[in-house]
C-alpha cells in the first residue's frame, strides 16, 4: 500500500430553505471541488438537499468524549436558566 | 455484508472487567457509541469488520447487475437499473465511512478486499445469466438485504447505525423495481414465465443463504448480540424472510424451488429445508461460480482508476502551491 491516501472531507446539507445545515456523512477528494462534487453524487441523489457544505476532516476541532463530563456536567445543576424555574402566579397568564 | 457480516471477526477482547462493565452498561442503557468514546478493543474490531465487509459486499454487488445496463429491455428498465447500481456504490460509499470512523483508512480497507483478507456475501457470487434474474435479484437479494438492514438500523454503532438508516430508506425501491420486472414477464407469454421461474429456482437459495449459518454454527453471534452489534439472530431473520417472500411468489404464481415448503400453523410459519450448507461454506472460501472474475473485476478497477488518483492529488497540490505563492506575493 504505497498508494496516498486522498483526502477525507465532512459533507454538510442543507435540506430546505430555512434549515441549517446538518452533517450527513463523509467522503474522500483530493480537492474542495472534487468533494463537493462527489457530496452531490453520494449524498444527494433524491432532493436531500438545497445547499451542500464540504470541510476538511483534518480540519475540524472537536471535543474529547473523556472531557464530557468536565464540559458538559456544570450545566445540570444550573436549573435557574430554564423557564420552569421561575414560579408566575396564574392569574398573571402565560408568560 | 448483512449476516454473513461477522464471519471471520475476531471478538476476544483485552479490558479490565470494570471497564467491559461500564461500557456493557451503556449498551443495556440503549447508548449509541460515538467514534470517540472508549470501547473494547474487541467490538472496534467485529465493527470493522463487519462494517467494511458489508461495504465490500455493496460495491462487488455493482458488479452481477451492471453487467446487465446495457442490456435492459427498455428505457425505463434501464434507467431504472441504472439508479439502482448507482445506488449500491453510494451504500458503499456510507459504509466505507462508517467503518473509516473506527481509525482504520479507506487505503487499508480496499486492500483487504483485493488481497481476499476480507470478504463479501456469498450471494454476488453467482451470475446473473438472464433479464429474469435481474428481476430476482432486486426481489429476493435485495429483500433479504433489507430485512437484514433493518435490523441493523439500531446497532449500537452510532455511524452504522445511521449509515443503516440511510440505506434502508433508499433499498424498497430497489426490491419494488426487482418485482415488477418478475410480474411484467410472469404476466407475458409462456417462455417469459419460465424465464422468471428459472431465475427464481437460481437465486431463492443463495438468497437465503445471505443470513448467514444457522445460530447454532454462528461462533461469533453471542458477543456481537450483547455488545448489540446484531440485534436478532440469522435463523429469526431467514425465517421472517422466507415468510414475507412466499406469498409474494404466489402472487407470482412461481414455484419455491423447495418440495419441502410447507405452512406450519402452530408456529405460524413456513417450514422449509436445510440449506446446502457445503455450497455455502464452498462459496465462501472462495470457491463460487463468480469469485474468481469479481475479484479480478476489482483488482483490474483499482489498477486502471489508480492513475486517475494520482494526477488528481498531483494537481490538487500544484493549485495549492500556486495559491500560497500569490498569496505570499500579494502580500
Ligand atoms: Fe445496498
Ligand atoms: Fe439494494
Amino acid at each position: 500500500m504505497s498508494e496516498k491516501p486522498t483526502p477525507l472531507w465532512e459533507v454538510f446539507i442543507r435540506a430546505r430553505n430555512g434549515l441549517s445545515h446538518k452533517h450527513a456523512g463523509s467522503i474522500h477528494a483530493a480537492d474542495a471541488e472534487m468533494a463537493l462534487q462527489a457530496a452531490r453524487d453520494v449524498y444527494t441523489r433524491r432532493g436531500e438537499g438545497q445547499s451542500l457544505w464540504v470541510v476538511r476532516s483534518d480540519q475540524i476541532v472537536a471535543s474529547d468524549p473523556v472531557d464530557k463530563d468536565m464540559m458538559f456536567e456544570p450545566t445540570a445543576s444550573k436549573i435557574y436558566r430554564h423557564p420552569t424555574f421561575y414560579e408566575i402566579p396564574e392569574e398573571v397568564g402565560n408568560m | 455484508m448483512y449476516s454473513q457480516g461477522l464471519i471471520g471477526a475476531d471478538g476476544s477482547t483485552v479490558e479490565d472487567e470494570a471497564f467491559l462493565e461500564a461500557f456493557q452498561k451503556r449498551i443495556d442503557a440503549e447508548q449509541k457509541i460515538e467514534p470517540n468514546d472508549p470501547m473494547p478493543e474487541g467490538y472496534r474490531r467485529t465493527l470493522i469488520r463487519q462494517i467494511s465487509q458489508h461495504a465490500h459486499s455493496e460495491i462487488v454487488g455493482m458488479l452481477p447487475e451492471g453487467n446487465w445496463i446495457t442490456r435492459a429491455p427498455t428505457l425505463r428498465r434501464k434507467a431504472a437499473l441504472l439508479a439502482k447500481v448507482q445506488d449500491e456504490g453510494g451504500h458503499g460509499l456510507y459504509l466505507y465511512s462508517a467503518a473509516e470512523t473506527l481509525g482504520v483508512s479507506r487505503e487499508e480497507l480496499t486492500d483487504q478486499l483485493l488481497t481476499g483478507a476480507a470478504k463479501y456475501s456469498s450471494i454476488f457470487n453467482y451470475p446473473a445469466l438472464t433479464w429474469a434474474d435481474i428481476g430476482a435479484i432486486g426481489w429476493l437479494v435485495d429483500g433479504a438485504a433489507i430485512m437484514n438492514q433493518i435490523a441493523l438500523c439500531r446497532c449500537s454503532y452510532g455511524p452504522y447505525s445511521r449509515a443503516m438508516i440511510r440505506i434502508c430508506k433508499e433499498e424498497s425501491f430497489h426490491q419494488r423495481q426487482g418485482y415488477e420486472i418478475l410480474l411484467t414477464l410472469c404476466r407475458g407469454t409462456d417462455e417469459q414465465k419460465q424465464l422468471a421461474q428459472e431465475a427464481i429456482n437460481r437465486i431463492w437459495w443463495p438468497a437465503l443463504m445471505m443470513f448467514g449459518p444457522h445460530d447454532s454454527e454462528s461462533t461469533h453471534s453471542d458477543q456481537s448480540m450483547h455488545w448489540k452489534i446484531k440485534r436478532f439472530s440469522n435463523d429469526s431473520l431467514r425465517d421472517k424472510f422466507v415468510n414475507a417472500t412466499v406469498p409474494q411468489a404466489d402472487y407470482l404464481g412461481l414455484k419455491v424451488p423447495d418440495p419441502n415448503l410447507k405452512w406450519n400453523e402452530e408456529k405460524q410459519g413456513y417450514d422449509y429445508s436445510d440449506i446446502d450448507w457445503d455450497e455455502f461454506w464452498r462459496v465462501v472460501k472462495g470457491d463460487g461460480i463468480c469469485n474468481r472474475d469479481r475479484m479480478k473485476a476489482r483488482r483490474k478497477a483499482h489498477r486502471e482508476g489508480a492513475w486517475v488518483r494520482e494526477a488528481a492529488l498531483a494537481f490538487a497540490e500544484k493549485r495549492a502551491a500556486a495559491a500560497e505563492a500569490a498569496k505570499t506575493a500579494a502580500e
